[in-house]
C-alpha cells in the first residue's frame, strides 16, 4: 500500500521537505511504496528576500523566480492548484478544481500574507516592499522622491524581522548617493519599546541610527493612516506627519488555514520540537504557517523543515520520530549598501550578532544567488 | 463567555513575548484573556508598561520558578 505525503504550499519550506524526503526515500519511492505530492500556487517559485533589493533597482527581477518544476525533485508530483479545504479528520485535502488529495502524512506549509487592508487607509497611503507589486510601486515613489519626511512603519505580526531594519539602513545611503539625504528625514516606528525584537540588534541600532540622523519612536503600533493629510496615527495615541510613508504590514497566516478552521489568524497550532499540528501524528507545520513564537524567517523554515524531512522519513522507514528542532534561527542583516553582519539563536541560546563587515554583506549577496541550492536541499 | 489564551513564549528571542502578545490581540475578542509565559524578565516590565498605553487591563502578574505569568484583557 503506497503511503502518500502530501505537502500543501510550495514556498521553501514545502520546497526543502519535498526535495529532502526524495533524498531520503529514493528506494522506497521507487518501489512505489510511498509517493510525495506538493499542491501549490504558483508555477514560479520567488525569492523572497530578494524583495529588499528591488525599491533600489539593486536587483534584476528575473533573479527572483526559478520555475518550481526546476526547483523540486523530479519525482515530487507537482501541482499549481490552490488548497481550498483541508480536512485533517477525513485525512484530505480539496483545491481549486474541485480535486481531492488524501494523505497518510500532511504537511502544511501554506506561509503568511500581508494584510494591509486590515488598518484603514494603509493600502491608500503606504508603500510596502514585502511583495512584488509592492516593491515595484516604492521603487517608482522612491524615483521620483526628491526630498521630505520618510516614515518606516513596522506592524506586529511580520516575516523577516530583520527587513524593517535593513531597509532603514538602505533608504539612507540609497538618498545619500542621490545627493538627497540632507533634504530627508527618516523616522522609524516599532511596536515595542525598543527598535527591534532582539535586544542585542535594539542595542546594535540605537547608536546606529543616532549617529546616521534617523529619528524612531517606539511603542507605536498603527491604528490607522490618513492618505490625504499623511499623517500615520498610532494605538499609543501619537500622530506623524510623512511625505513618503513605507510600511511593513500586519500578516495572517494563509486563507485556507482560517477556512479550514485550523488556527486563528491562518497561525496553526505547533508543537514546537516535534513541529506536529499539536493533537495529530500525522500533520506537520513548517514555516510562517506556524503558531510557535518564533522568528517568521527563511532561515526558520529551513532549519524546521531539515527536521521534518528527518522524522518524516523515520516515520516512514522506522515508525518513529528521529529528533527535535532546537529553535535554530539565523538570519543575515544588511547595514547598508556594502556591509552586514548576522545574528543567530535557539531555544536556549541568546542571540549576540557581531561587528558588521563587508565579508558578511559579499556573502549575503552570494546567498542570494545560493539560496536555490537550499531550496533543492542540497545547502 | 470570555475565552483565554496562552502563549507560551518561554525562550522566546525573536520576535518574542511582548510582540507575541501585540500579535495575539489582533485576533481574540473584547474581554478574552491572553496569558503570556515569559522567560525574559524585561516582559514583566514591557508588557504592563505597554498594556498601560493602550489601555487594555493587567489582570495578573506571577513569578514562577523560571518564568512569568502575565494575563492581559483585551478591553478595546
Amino acid at each position: 500500500m503506497t503511503e502518500k505525503i502530501l505537502i500543501v504550499g510550495g514556498g521553501l519550506a514545502g520546497t526543502i521537505i519535498a526535495n529532502g524526503l526524495c533524498r531520503q526515500l529514493g528506494k522506497e519511492l521507487r518501489a512505489n511504496e510511498v509517493n510525495i505530492t506538493v499542491i501549490g500556487n504558483n508555477e514560479q517559485h520567488m525569492y523572497q528576500p530578494g524583495l529588499l533589493y528591488v525599491p533600489f533597482g539593486r536587483i534584476r527581477e528575473k533573479d527572483l523566480f526559478r520555475d518550481q518544476r526546476s526547483v523540486l525533485d523530479r519525482r515530487v508530483i507537482f501541482n499549481v492548484d490552490p488548497a481550498t479545504k483541508i480536512d485533517i479528520a477525513s485525512k484530505s485535502v480539496v483545491t481549486e478544481s474541485g480535486a481531492i488529495f488524501e494523505y497518510d502524512y500532511l504537511v502544511l506549509a501554506t506561509g503568511s500574507r500581508l494584510r494591509p487592508d486590515t488598518i484603514p487607509g494603509m493600502e491608500e497611503g503606504a508603500h510596502w516592499f514585502y511583495d512584488l507589486a509592492g516593491a515595484r510601486k516604492m521603487r517608482e515613489a522612491l524615483e521620483s522622491f526628491d526630498g521630505g519626511k520618510i516614515v518606516v512603519n513596522v506592524n506586529a505580526p511580520h516575516k523577516c524581522p530583520v527587513a524593517p531594519l535593513e531597509v532603514t539602513f538602505m533608504l539612507r545611503d540609497y538618498l545619500k548617493g542621490r545627493g538627497l539625504a540632507d533634504k530627508t528625514e527618516i523616522t522609524y516606528t516599532y511596536p515595542i519599546g525598543r527598535l527591534h525584537a532582539l535586544e542585542p540588534v535594539a542595542n546594535w541600532t540605537q547608536p546606529e541610527f543616532d549617529k546616521a540622523g534617523i529619528k524612531y519612536e517606539t511603542f507605536f503600533n498603527t491604528k490607522s493612516i490618513d492618505a490625504e493629510k499623511k499623517v500615520i496615527l498610532s494605538e499609543e495615541d501619537s500622530s506623524i506627519e510623512y511625505d513618503l510613508l513605507v510600511t511593513i504590514p500586519p500578516h495572517n497566516g494563509s486563507q485556507v488555514i482560517s477556512d479550514s478552521n485550523l488556527g486563528a489568524g491562518g497561525w496553526v497550532p505547533t508543537e514546537r520540537e516535534t513541529l506536529l499540528h499539536e493533537g495529530t501524528s500525522n500533520v506537520f507545520v513548517c514555516g510562517d504557517t506556524t503558531n510557535i513564537p518564533i522568528s517568521k524567517a527563511g532561515s526558520t523554515a529551513h532549519f524546521e523543515a531539515d527536521t521534518i524531512v528527518d522524522n518524516l522519513s523515520s516515520l516512514v522507514t522506522e515508525g518513529r520520530m528521529a529528533r527535535k528542532y532546537d529553535g535554530k534561527v539565523f538570519c543575515f542583516v544588511e547595514t547598508g549598501m556594502n556591509q552586514g553582519t548576522y545574528v543567530w539563536f535557539n531555544y536556549v541560546t541568546p542571540p549576540n550578532p557581531g561587528a558588521p563587515s563587508q565579508m558578511v554583506h559579499w556573502f549575503k549577496l552570494a546567498y542570494n544567488r545560493l539560496y536555490w541550492l537550499s531550496a533543492r536541499g542540497l545547502l | 463567555m470570555s475565552k483565554r489564551t496562552t502563549i507560551d513564549a518561554r525562550g522566546a528571542f525573536c520576535p518574542g513575548p511582548l510582540m507575541e502578545l501585540i500579535a495575539t490581540l489582533k485576533l481574540v475578542q473584547i474581554g478574552d484573556e491572553i496569558d503570556v509565559l515569559s522567560s525574559d524578565k524585561g516582559s514583566a516590565i514591557d508588557i504592563p508598561a505597554w498594556v498601560g498605553k493602550v489601555k487594555h487591563e493587567m489582570v495578573e502578574i506571577a513569578e514562577e520558578t523560571d518564568h512569568w505569568h502575565i494575563v492581559v484583557r483585551k478591553i478595546k
